[in-house]
């Protein structure tokens, strides 16, 4: 496995939008290099034949019947949004431009 | 802190009734011995006086608890009937969706999160007839082995408050064993049940994958997570269990099937004639030799008790830690990409000018504390393209063989035992800052996550070079739940009988 490189590490955080600081990258860049370097000990195990397992139950579509049943309360939702207006969610601008 | 009564335990009727068990006070309630009331007073005087030093709550619920107390007798004296839990207060790890109650799973993101609706949990307890007392601490999102990764502050083990109550669940876990409150609901995820019950002298249970409804409980990692009872005894285990458990709607992956009878096998706690298997790999190296000699001693109990004792080899279970902080983290960076800053919980940064894609980072980084950010990050890159199948598929194909690992092992045995943890309960501070050394707390208890089945942790005694709690854990196969109450029931009546009182009795007062 190649070193993770602080530059590895901040695309890392730029695809989970973590705003990381550049002060704090060396300190991730080293604790996920002993992480990965611990749980690489997976590569040791012959398995390309075996199955992969996501999940321990067979997963399967569960329906329910169309019926309409009440939901939860939209002002009950509204009131525990960081901003809501006009009965819905306020969010900042979308688009990258004035 | 307003105290209102002191914590004298030997003689006031508030501290006698802390110190029973559930199935005890379920038994004083029916008989019209004592009340609700006056069992969920007893509780929060004791939660206030001793909280400042243990931590196990982030919200304590006294009005809404007292209030629901009275209603809970008014019934029973109108002839309702409930169960056997009616009026037994109960705290909920704070993982758990309780509407209008605030619900942060340990997080700055969901610091001030009020949810509009109520867990299935949260249900299932009302519909026992339980008072929920108030939500209890956890490391955030349930991440960590020592519940200092709270972003509320770190829980104290009631045994010594130098030491961790283990984690994710150690709130829950060092309420139980600070007898705060007869009973609490946890997660485990990893061993997040099991590790805490160990490290405080409790009993934890982590039913079959689908046996207890996910329904209102903030995921980690949806594939592993389940909720189950922290007790101090295995009959109280069992009747939280019995309560919880069973088919949700709700909950796409909840069993069809009804809870196995986990109340009869702890009642019943026989194991003559059972056969249990010693994992091999789960010994030795890296295991304190306080904790083997409790563990060796327990299997002669049980061995005495006419089970069938031999060694069976699970040899891939030294690999399923590397596949679950493979799988876990995976899973949970996808789970906690919901929060965003756009819907609910904290939002930094949005100042009519930063784009919701620069809120989102910084509401993240403002919120998440280190350990998920770790987590978050590795996940990322484990599911990246160019990693993905050296790390993640590579997992998921290692957690194949675990599960089969299981799957022969009950061929041969019909439950399989092991110490719950390593060591016994750390100290602060020791393994905050390496994430590597606290992975290690979970080697134990992890194989049972990944193949779904089930497992039970209990006291078997104090480690000589301590004094801590040393846990034993029994794993049985999915939805054969009742199997871990039989053993677990018959070694805690062996154990009690040669001590004359359960070992929680022994702990400390904080």
């Amino acid at each position: 496995m190649a070193e993770l490189t602080r530059d590895d590490v901040a695309h890392l955080a730029r695809l989970a939008r973590l705003d990381v600081g550049s002060d704090e990258l060396e300190r991730y860049r080293e604790q996920l290099g002993d992480i990965l370097r611990a749980v690489a000990r997976v590569s040791e195990v012959a398995a390309k034949q075996v199955p992969p397992m996501s999940h321990p139950e067979p997963l399967v579509n569960v329906w329910r019947a169309d019926e309409v049943r009440p939901g939860v309360d939209r002002d009950e939702v509204l009131a525990a949004a960081p901003a809501a207006e006009g009965g819905r969610f306020r969010v900042p601008r979308i688009l990258d431009e004035d | 802190m307003t105290k209102t009564s002191t914590p004298d335990l030997g003689g006031s009727a508030e501290g006698h009734l802390t110190r029973l068990s559930a199935a005890d006070l379920g038994a004083a309630i029916s008989a019209g011995e004592i009340t609700s009331e006056e069992i969920t007073a007893a509780c929060l005087d004791r939660i206030a006086a001793t909280d400042d030093r243990v931590h196990a709550f982030l919200h304590v619920a006294s009005e809404a608890a007292l209030k629901r107390a009275r209603a809970i007798d008014q019934s029973l004296a109108e002839g309702r009937s409930f169960g056997p839990l009616a009026g037994i207060p109960v705290a909920l790890k704070d993982v758990f969706a309780q509407r209008g109650v605030p619900t942060t799973c340990g997080s700055r993101i969901l610091a001030d999160w009020r949810p509009p609706y109520d867990a299935t949990v949260v249900r299932r307890l009302e519909d026992a007839g339980c008072v929920i007392l108030g939500k209890t601490n956890l490391d955030e999102f349930a991440m960590g082995s020592s519940t200092e990764h709270s972003a509320f502050g770190p829980t104290r083990n009631p045994w010594d408050l130098t030491r961790v109550p283990g984690g994710s669940g150690g709130g829950s876990a060092a309420a139980v064993a600070a007898f705060q409150a007869p009973l609490a609901v946890g997660t485990d995820t990893g061993g997040s049940i099991r590790q805490p019950a160990a490290v405080t002298g409790t009993v934890g249970v982590k039913p079959t994958y689908g046996g207890v409804s996910r329904f209102g409980l903030v995921a980690l990692a949806s594939s592993l997570d389940q909720a189950g009872p922290c007790a101090r005894t295995v009959l109280d285990a069992a009747m939280l269990h019995a309560a919880l458990g069973g088919h949700d709607p709700l909950d796409s992956t909840s069993l069809p099937e009804p809870v196995p009878p986990v109340v009869e096998a702890a009642r019943r706690a026989d194991v003559r004639g059972m056969r249990i298997g010693l994992v091999r790999e789960l010994q030795g190296d890296g295991y304190q030799p306080g904790v083997l000699r409790r563990f060796e001693e327990a299997v002669a109990v049980l061995t005495d008790l006419g089970a069938r004792v031999t060694e069976v080899s699970c040899p891939h279970f030294e690999y399923a830690l590397a596949a679950y902080y493979l799988i876990l983290p995976s899973e949970c960076s996808s789970n906690l990409a919901r929060f965003d800053g756009m819907r609910f919980g904290l939002r930094v940064g949005d100042d009519g000018e930063a784009t919701a894609e620069r809120v989102m980072a910084l509401t993240r980084a403002a919120g998440f504390g280190a350990e998920a950010k770790r987590r978050i990050m590795l996940g990322t890159y484990a599911l990246s393209s160019g990693y993905y199948d050296q790390y993640y598929g590579q997992a998921q194909r290692v957690r194949t063989l675990i599960a089969q690992d299981f799957a022969d092992a009950f061929e041969q045995v019909d439950v399989l035992v092991s110490p719950t943890t390593p060591t016994t309960a750390f100290e602060l501070g020791e393994k905050v800052d390496d994430p590597v050394a606290m992975y290690l707390n979970d080697v134990a208890t992890i194989p049972v996550n990944l193949a779904g089945n089930c497992a039970m942790s209990l006291p078997i005694g104090l480690a000589d070079e301590d004094g801590l709690p040393v846990g034993f854990q029994i794993m049985a196969p999915a939805q054969a739940d009742d199997r871990l109450y039989r053993v677990g029931g018959a070694l805690e009546a062996a154990l009690v009988d040669r001590w004359g009182h359960h070992l929680i009795e022994e702990a400390p007062q904080p």
